[in-house]
């Protein structure tokens, strides 16, 4: 059960490597609009005819 | 089923016959109008859908017909005050409202307004990235707010609102540092604070459940390993993400005012300082798991309530701007025609401005020249233009639908007519009735019990077992913890919002559906709300021997580049043809306009205008047509060549949507500005029992506290300054998008482009809320009285409480999400059909 003791501190390292990851995410404006690209792939280079 | 209701649903049936291909009205310019969209010949309309489906035929852009999920907003939602987009031409006005990005580039920030799917944002950005000079624009899908960048040498603002305003879309630049910037960070804010919530207690979760299933077999110091890691965990939670229920409560005991927050913060405060202290001191129980769970699901519950807030607030703000505020000043009237422009704040009495056709007045005055008409609907409520020449007054608010005037200014600011309508609304918003405070009278009463309830446990279990006392006095906060209270009616509003906003209706303040369900009496306006507010063409008497199509013909020549809504009428129905040039056009304000068509002296106007050029009287049987309805005449110096009759038709919904509300037993009034014989009219036509025409503001609002004095729950639909303060007295306000952004902003729900259909969906859905709430608050209430003596008597564990809570908290909220399932649409109304079209 040894691990335990390097296996849990590594977690809490990671959540918090988590925790950076996202807010340098949404500082560069990751989440500023949700909805917009869910469409929008469905839209570009599909032109008329083959809709 | 209806073709007027531009649904999702009514795409299926636009390739139908009879019904526009482009904008899924009925058809009515008798098949002259059509366009060949990828090798099929379509059939539209209207000249106005004619040159949008040009424009996106001719680009290229003809994949937007197989990706829109739901038709585009029409036109005519648009008032016409905001087609005028020459004062962003103006070097002053584009410089103000745009920011210098260095060499040649210039950036603004744009509203969209009339976006209905991806497949206009889309449509919008193909466009707008291909017209020379612009160097890129970037919309975004959630908010409909665009940035664009352009080379200043190779384009300028207006020419991009104007290919925006061709589309059929508007686009208004703003000033994006104020409130945007408040509300972004806002957002971020909660966004970070939910992220840490929810991350938290998914890892204090893998912690602690390894120690509830080993059942105490672990060893105690890896079991203490487990806590001081949850520990390091739950810390940034209560720390950072709980700080706003933190604050909340502080600031609320410092009003000596128990509210929710009170026991929210004083639960995630007392079980997680009592973990703590098991952590670091000697043993107990630990409530980290429950401490994240509760104040993650909390967070997620606001979070969703601020998103439908700001959605709404933004929407709102978009409503609002409808005209640049700015006014051109003469510098010295008369002696020279140099204007300036400069802000509508900054005018005095005795200025003398320009005002050019299609803008707004900008303050109270006089005309001193030019001779024009004045769209005063949205302050009075009547629904032809006024002629107005030299000397007639001019009230600030209204629009110049005819040729340039000069005004001299004689008020301003808290002075104006339109200054007093909104004293007026304070006034009445101030009398608004508070429902929402008896909600919080209860709230109060319940956090007392509680805190009482605590304090009594804590108190007998110090007599019975000391040792134990704190424990169970924190078991019996968490369980009572009103996690399930303080959700039951944020989710509910939340998910009820967001499915009416999806439907075009916008709920902007929190008690608006509570008192929507509750409404016995609703008043409308008439002009602009049952009606379109725009004129049509209804009938077309050739008098001359020409045939019908050649009359219009005629009169659309003589109309041509007017902004007046009695010629656009004339335009919209008359065929595109270009066999009449017209030359030495003059007009006349309030009377007509006179030109040369066809080598040939012609006069359309008012029947009396015309018949002074040929000095024949209108026949007899006719006449009487002038008194009723809007009549314009046609002539030429041998005499009569057509009279046209115009009217403002009753919006294609209104007669069902006020046969629905009868029948959900509530009772209709109409209550207008308009000349009383065409409120009664209107009335009779819809079948509203209890009309009144002449309405002033004053009378509005006397007549909205007089049924309140009856007991009446009144709920006002308008769209105009005249609604505004009936709108603030009644109990609920309804406004019509399409209105002015003082009813907007007085009102508490907004049926967003005009879709006046939605008002009985929004009143079934609101009585579903307010179901879904009371079923919540049953709920809360069942469970605390279970589980409260429970953990009273100290039988319950960390394990159970948060088990509880959770569960309690994931009933109601999935009882709220019911309310995003039933889409409020009409039975018989085809079920949304996604628009993909599949050939």
């Amino acid at each position: 059960m040894d691990i335990v003791y390097l296996l849990v501190p590594l977690s809490l390292a990671l959540a918090f490597l988590i925790g950076a990851v996202f807010w340098w995410a949404m500082r560069r404006g990751q989440f500023d609009d949700l909805e917009g690209p869910a469409h929008r792939i469905l839209m570009d280079d599909d032109r008329s005819g083959s809709g | 089923m209806d073709p007027g209701l531009p649904t999702a649903g009514a795409l299926a049936t636009t390739r139908a016959a009879g019904l526009c291909y482009h904008c899924g009205l009925p058809q009515r310019g008798g098949g002259h109008f059509s366009i060949e969209i990828d090798g099929v010949e379509r059939a539209l309309c209207c000249a106005g859908c004619q040159a949008v489906a040009q424009i996106i035929v001719d680009h290229g852009l003809t994949s937007y017909y197989h990706h829109r999920s739901a038709l585009p907003a029409r036109e005519d939602a648009v008032p016409p005050a905001v087609r005028g987009l020459g004062a962003y031409d103006v070097p002053a006005v584009e410089r103000a409202l745009t920011r210098d990005a260095g060499n040649h580039v210039r950036t603004a920030a744009l509203m969209l307004s009339g976006i209905t799917c991806a497949a206009c944002v889309w449509l919008i950005e193909q466009r707008i990235a291909r017209l020379p000079g612009v160097l890129g624009i970037d919309i975004n899908y959630a908010t409909h707010r665009a940035q664009v960048r352009w080379d200043t040498r190779r384009t300028r603002l207006a020419a991009i609102l104007e290919a925006i305003a061709a589309l059929g879309y508007r686009a208004d630049p703003y000033d994006r540092a104020r409130s945007e910037h408040a509300r972004a960070s806002e957002r971020d804010g909660a966004l970070a604070r939910l992220f840490v919530a929810g991350f938290g207690m998914m890892q204090v979760m893998m912690y602690l459940v390894p120690m509830y299933l080993t059942n105490g077999e672990m060893t105690a110091d890896i079991e203490q390993l487990m806590r001081i890691a949850s520990l390091m965990l739950t810390a940034p939670v209560v720390l950072y993400s709980a700080t706003p229920f933190f604050a909340r409560a502080w600031r609320d005991l410092r009003a000596r005012h128990l509210g929710m927050d009170v026991p929210v913060a004083l639960g995630i405060g007392a079980a997680f300082a009592a973990s703590v202290a098991a952590t670091l001191g000697g043993g107990g129980p630990v409530y980290y798991d429950s401490v994240t769970m509760f104040v993650f699901l909390l967070l997620a519950a606001r979070y969703l309530e601020m998103t439908a807030r700001s959605r709404a607030a933004m929407t709102q703000e978009q409503l609002a701007q409808q005209a640049p505020g700015v006014a051109e000043r003469f510098a010295a009237w008369p002696g020279s025609d140099l204007a300036e422009v400069v802000s509508t704040a900054s005018l005095r009495g005795g200025d003398h401005l320009r005002v050019r056709p299609g803008a707004l007045i900008p303050a109270d005055g006089v005309v001193v020249g030019g001779a024009s008409e004045v769209d005063e609907r949205l302050l009075t409520g009547e629904s032809r233009p006024q002629p107005k020449r030299a000397g007639d007054a001019l009230t600030g608010g209204s629009l110049n639908v005819g040729n340039p005037l000069v005004m001299r200014v004689a008020r301003v600011g808290a002075d104006t007519v339109l200054a007093s309508i909104l004293r007026l609304l304070d006034r009445a918003a101030g009398e608004r009735p508070r429902i929402a405070r008896v909600a919080d009278e209860v709230a109060q009463r319940f956090v007392l019990a509680l805190l009482v309830i605590a304090a009594a446990v804590a108190a007998v279990w110090y007599q019975v077992d000391a040792t134990r006392a704190l424990w169970v006095t924190v078991a019996v906060l968490v369980v009572s913890c009103p996690c399930a209270l303080s959700l039951a009616t944020p989710a509910a509003l939340a998910a009820a919002s967001g499915t009416l906003h999806a439907h075009g209706v916008l709920i902007t303040r929190g008690n608006a559906l509570e008192s929507l369900a509750r409404a016995t009496h609703f008043v409308f306006d008439k002009t602009g709300t049952l009606t379109t507010g725009i004129m049509r063409l209804v009938g077309v008497i050739p008098l001359g021997g020409g045939t019908r199509e050649e009359c219009l013909a005629l009169a659309a020549a003589l109309e041509t580049g007017s902004g007046h809504p009695i010629a656009r009428a004339l335009a919209e129905a008359a065929p595109v043809s270009a066999r009449y040039r017209c030359s030495e056009l003059s007009s006349s304000a309030g009377s007509g306009v006179e030109a040369v068509v066809d080598a040939r002296r012609m006069r359309l106007g008012a029947p009396q205008f015309v018949a002074a050029l040929h000095g024949q009287p209108l026949p007899r049987e006719l006449a009487f047509i002038a008194d009723d309805v809007t009549a314009v005449a046609l002539g030429d110096e041998r005499g009569w060549i057509a009279l046209f009759t115009l009217d403002d038709p009753v919006r294609p919904q209104a007669r069902r949507v006020i046969r629905e509300l009868v029948r959900m037993g509530k009772e209709v009034h109409l209550l207008s500005g308009d000349r009383p014989q065409i409120a009664l009219h209107v009335a009779r036509s819809l079948g509203i029992a209890a009309a009144r025409g002449g309405a002033t503001p004053r009378d509005k609002l006397d007549y909205v506290q007089d049924l309140q004095r009856d007991g009446a729950v009144v709920a006002m639909v308008g769209d105009g300054i005249n609604d505004a303060a009936g709108l603030a007295a009644a109990q609920v306000s309804i406004a019509m998008g399409s209105g002015t952004d003082i009813a907007c902003s007085a009102s508490d729900v907004i049926l967003l482009s005009g879709r006046l259909d939605a008002l009985p969906a929004a009143v079934r859905t609101a009585h579903r809320t307010l179901r879904v709430i009371r079923q919540n608050l049953a709920w809360a209430f069942a469970y605390n009285v279970v589980a409260v003596p429970l953990a009273a008597c100290g039988y319950v564990t960390p394990l159970i409480a948060g088990a509880g809570m959770a569960a309690s908290s994931m009933l109601v909220v999935a009882n709220a999400l019911r309310l995003l399932r039933h889409a409020p649409v009409r039975a018989g109304t085809p079920p949304a059909v996604p628009a993909i079209d599949l050939r």
